[in-house]
């Protein structure tokens, strides 16, 4: 592996709510511009993981430590660890009503850059050509943000952001849900087109399903249950769980207390 | 351009518009109310006989009315009513060119931004300091089209019986105890005359200001919209802060004529220690539309509800309406829609957002009287609540005598959510940003309906409230 980018030790996380636990000392690391895919049963943890890096407030860290480019990301804020390059697809992505999501990545690319104005012709002529990029309506970005859109919209208008946004950490928490086969690989080659174009854009697939990885192809694949990464391997490790489930990792996890 | 100065020392910096400019008033009544001071303004306006009578009856209806016992808290008006001073003329005469305007004022208008509007084409301006019209102009077309925007005094002066005809026809004295009060003391405000059939594009507009301490403001407008006529009238206002209580009181009547359309926008932004309390009506005959749009920020408190008699078959009537309700505020706004006509259509949209000790209340009248065949009203109000404490409450009044009528009434309360503010600050957006964001975003279905600048100024306005709101 060459430079690091992210080093996930130890990670322990609860429910800040009820304090249960949800991550249970997770271990991760991740070079710059490799594709890593965590996947995972239902309830294993893997989307906490993704909330977690970028600093939900519904969830307290308790243990262990994350470094992100020599940085503590845990001690940034939510907004920070985004200005520092972290990048969350959203699984369910929020409606924002009234806010065009020209404004809102307008916004988005200016608190990106502080201290210069974001000239609004050079905004516009970059959405335009991200746009077409990921073969985009323009008038797509004249709708209020995920309000009313359907699940393919969404998360089409994850894959802009990330685009526009151009950071170095994508974590894609469950992209492929609820996605139709076109869909899947409109949103997949928009991932691929994005890495091809920033190679040092570091990438990790957050997936329940195999497919994805047929369209997005990982560098390392894990295994996440109860909490934990069980095992970690190349593309083929994906091939193996699609054919045989998670089965076989039921009794590798730590015991749920 | 001069920075704006802020009086400080008041725990009131926040209010950004609240710089003061030195007054030299050319006559300044003394303070409270008498008869002798009805007079006086009467006679300092130089106005006949019968509205001298008429402000003398009005002041004999405020008297005998009672405090309003509903809506917001006025058990502190009594003493800030006789503490006002209900007639300050700033200027013997009118200006008509900018380089006749005094210093002094020029520098409050600078400090609100007037000249640029002007720069911007605004059409026609007539500023309102303190209670007369100081500044006015109208674009040449518009005078060549018998379109009339005056003073309202001079609305009376130079055409006495268009005046007559219509003034207090709309919102007479013993509508209510404010309405009476304003009826008796009156001063400033605009009188517009659209000829039947004429289309105007470019809103007429009017700022005005109140820049006198403990000086109540009693403005007074009458809009008359001839048959078929089309047009629009925007009016902004900012007033300076001052420690003691402010009072304001206006009566805006409109009436439009068959099939014409009328829209009429304010956005007002009182400072926080101001009483607002205001009746604007129209009258809309058959086939005419009316549509208000009523931006509330600031103040003590504010009891306004803009309102639509639907008098003849086929009138539309619509109220749009914005409050935001900071700590220590009350906006007690909404709408009132009366049907009295087949065919008559109204909707209302409102909504209202509260932070910290702030409350927002909706209080809508939907009256659809027997007789009003198929008459259709559409209330709609939505809340924003910014944190635990903020507090907002509806009291949608709807009374239908008419069976063929229809009429619906939805309501929402959100609370801007922990995911909202999450999925934006994950995007790089400070939390104050991101709560602007999903403001702006709520208030957009309204605020698309402005000109771009008071777009552009009332979400100015709601970030400027919203300042410190985080953390």
């Amino acid at each position: 592996m060459g430079e690091k980018l992210l080093v996930i030790e130890n990670l322990h996380a609860v429910v800040a709510e009820d304090g249960t636990e949800i991550l249970r000392g997770v271990d991760l690391e991740m070079g710059v511009g490799e594709i890593h895919a965590v996947m995972g049963p239902n309830g294993s943890g893997k989307s906490t993981l993704a909330k977690v890096l970028c600093g939900h407030p519904a969830y307290e860290v308790t243990d262990g430590q994350v470094m992100y480019s020599g940085k503590n990301l845990l001690e940034l804020e939510v907004d920070e660890r985004a200005r520092e390059g972290v990048f969350l697809a959203f699984q369910y992505p929020v409606d924002i009503p009234g806010v065009s999501i020209a404004n809102f990545l307008r916004a988005a690319v200016q608190a990106k850059n502080p201290g210069t104005e974001l000239d609004i012709f050079d905004f516009q002529e970059m959405l335009l050509e991200r746009m077409r990029l990921l073969d985009m309506e323009p008038s797509f970005a004249e709708r209020s943000v995920n309000d009313g859109f359907s699940g393919g919209e969404k998360k089409r208008n994850e894959i802009l952001q990330l685009a526009m946004l151009e950071p170095r950490l994508a974590l894609m928490d469950e992209t492929d849900s609820g996605l139709d086969i076109d869909a899947l690989k409109v949103v997949a080659a928009g991932v691929n087109k994005l890495h091809a174009e920033r190679p040092k854009m570091s990438v990790l697939l957050i997936t329940h399903y195999q497919r994805m990885l047929n369209h997005v192809e990982p560098d390392h694949v894990h295994v996440m249950v109860n909490g934990r990464i069980v095992r970690s391997g190349g593309p083929e490790l994906a091939q193996e769980l699609e054919a045989r489930g998670y089965e076989l990792y039921k009794d590798a996890a730590v015991p749920v207390s | 351009m001069p920075q704006n100065e802020t009086v400080t020392g008041l725990g009131l910096e926040e209010y950004k518009y609240g710089f003061v400019t030195e007054d030299k008033p050319v006559f300044k009544a003394t303070k409270g109310l008498s008869e002798e001071i009805v007079r006086q303004i009467s006679a300092h306006k130089a106005e006949p006989e019968w509205m001298l009578e008429f402000r003398l009856k009005a002041l004999e209806i405020y008297r005998s009315k009672p405090m309003p016992a509903w809506g917001g808290d006025l058990a502190q008006l009594d003493a800030v009513l006789d503490e006002i001073y209900y007639y300050i003329k700033p200027q013997e005469r009118m200006e008509r060119s900018w380089d006749d305007v005094p210093q002094e004022i020029k520098d409050t208008f600078e400090k609100l931004g007037i000249p640029e509007a002007e720069r911007k084409v605004l059409a026609g301006v007539g500023a309102q300091y303190e209670s007369e019209m100081v500044y006015h102009s109208l674009k040449k077309e518009w005078t060549d089209k018998g379109i009339i925007f005056e003073s309202i005094e001079d609305g009376l002066r130079l055409y006495p019986d268009l005046f007559r005809e219509h003034f207090s026809t709309v919102i007479p004295p013993a509508d209510n105890k404010f309405a009476a009060l304003n009826s008796a003391v009156w001063s400033g405000g605009s009188f517009v005359y659209i000829p039947k059939g004429v289309h105007v594009d470019i809103p007429l507009q009017a700022y005005f200001r109140v820049n006198a301490e403990r000086m109540g403001q009693f403005e007074r407008t009458l809009i008359i919209v001839e048959e078929g006529a089309n047009a629009q009238y925007i009016e902004g206002c900012t007033a300076p802060v001052y420690s003691t209580e402010s009072f304001h009181s206006g009566v805006i009547e409109i009436i439009i004529k068959p099939n014409a359309r009328f829209r009429y926008v304010t956005i007002q932004n009182w400072s926080h220690n101001m009483y607002n309390l205001v009746t604007q009506r129209a009258m809309v005959h058959e086939g005419g539309h009316m549509e208000w749009l009523d931006g509330n920020l600031g103040s003590k408190l504010t009891m306004k509800y803009p309102s639509c008699y639907l008098v003849g078959p086929g009138a539309h009537g619509e109220i749009l309406s914005i409050a935001y309700a900071g700590p220590g505020q009350h906006q007690d706004t909404g709408g009132k829609v009366i049907h009295a006509a087949p065919n008559t259509t109204s909707q209302i949209i409102s909504k209202s957002i509260s932070r910290g000790s702030g409350r927002a209340t909706y209080r809508g009248l939907c009256k659809i009287y027997e007789g009003s065949d198929h008459a259709k009203s559409k209330v709609e109000c939505d809340a924003l609540l910014l944190d635990e404490k903020a507090r907002t409450d509806t009291f949608p009044y709807i009374e239908i005598e008419e069976q063929s009528a229809s009429v619906g009434h939805e309501a929402t309360v959100s609370k801007i959510g922990t995911e909202q503010l999450f999925y934006l600050m994950s995007r790089g957006l400070s939390e104050e940003e991101a709560s602007a964001m999903i403001v702006r975003g709520f208030i957009e279905p309204i605020a698309k309906k402005l000109p771009l600048e008071y777009a552009v100024e009332l979400n100015r306005l709601v970030e400027l409230e919203m300042e410190g709101s985080v953390g």
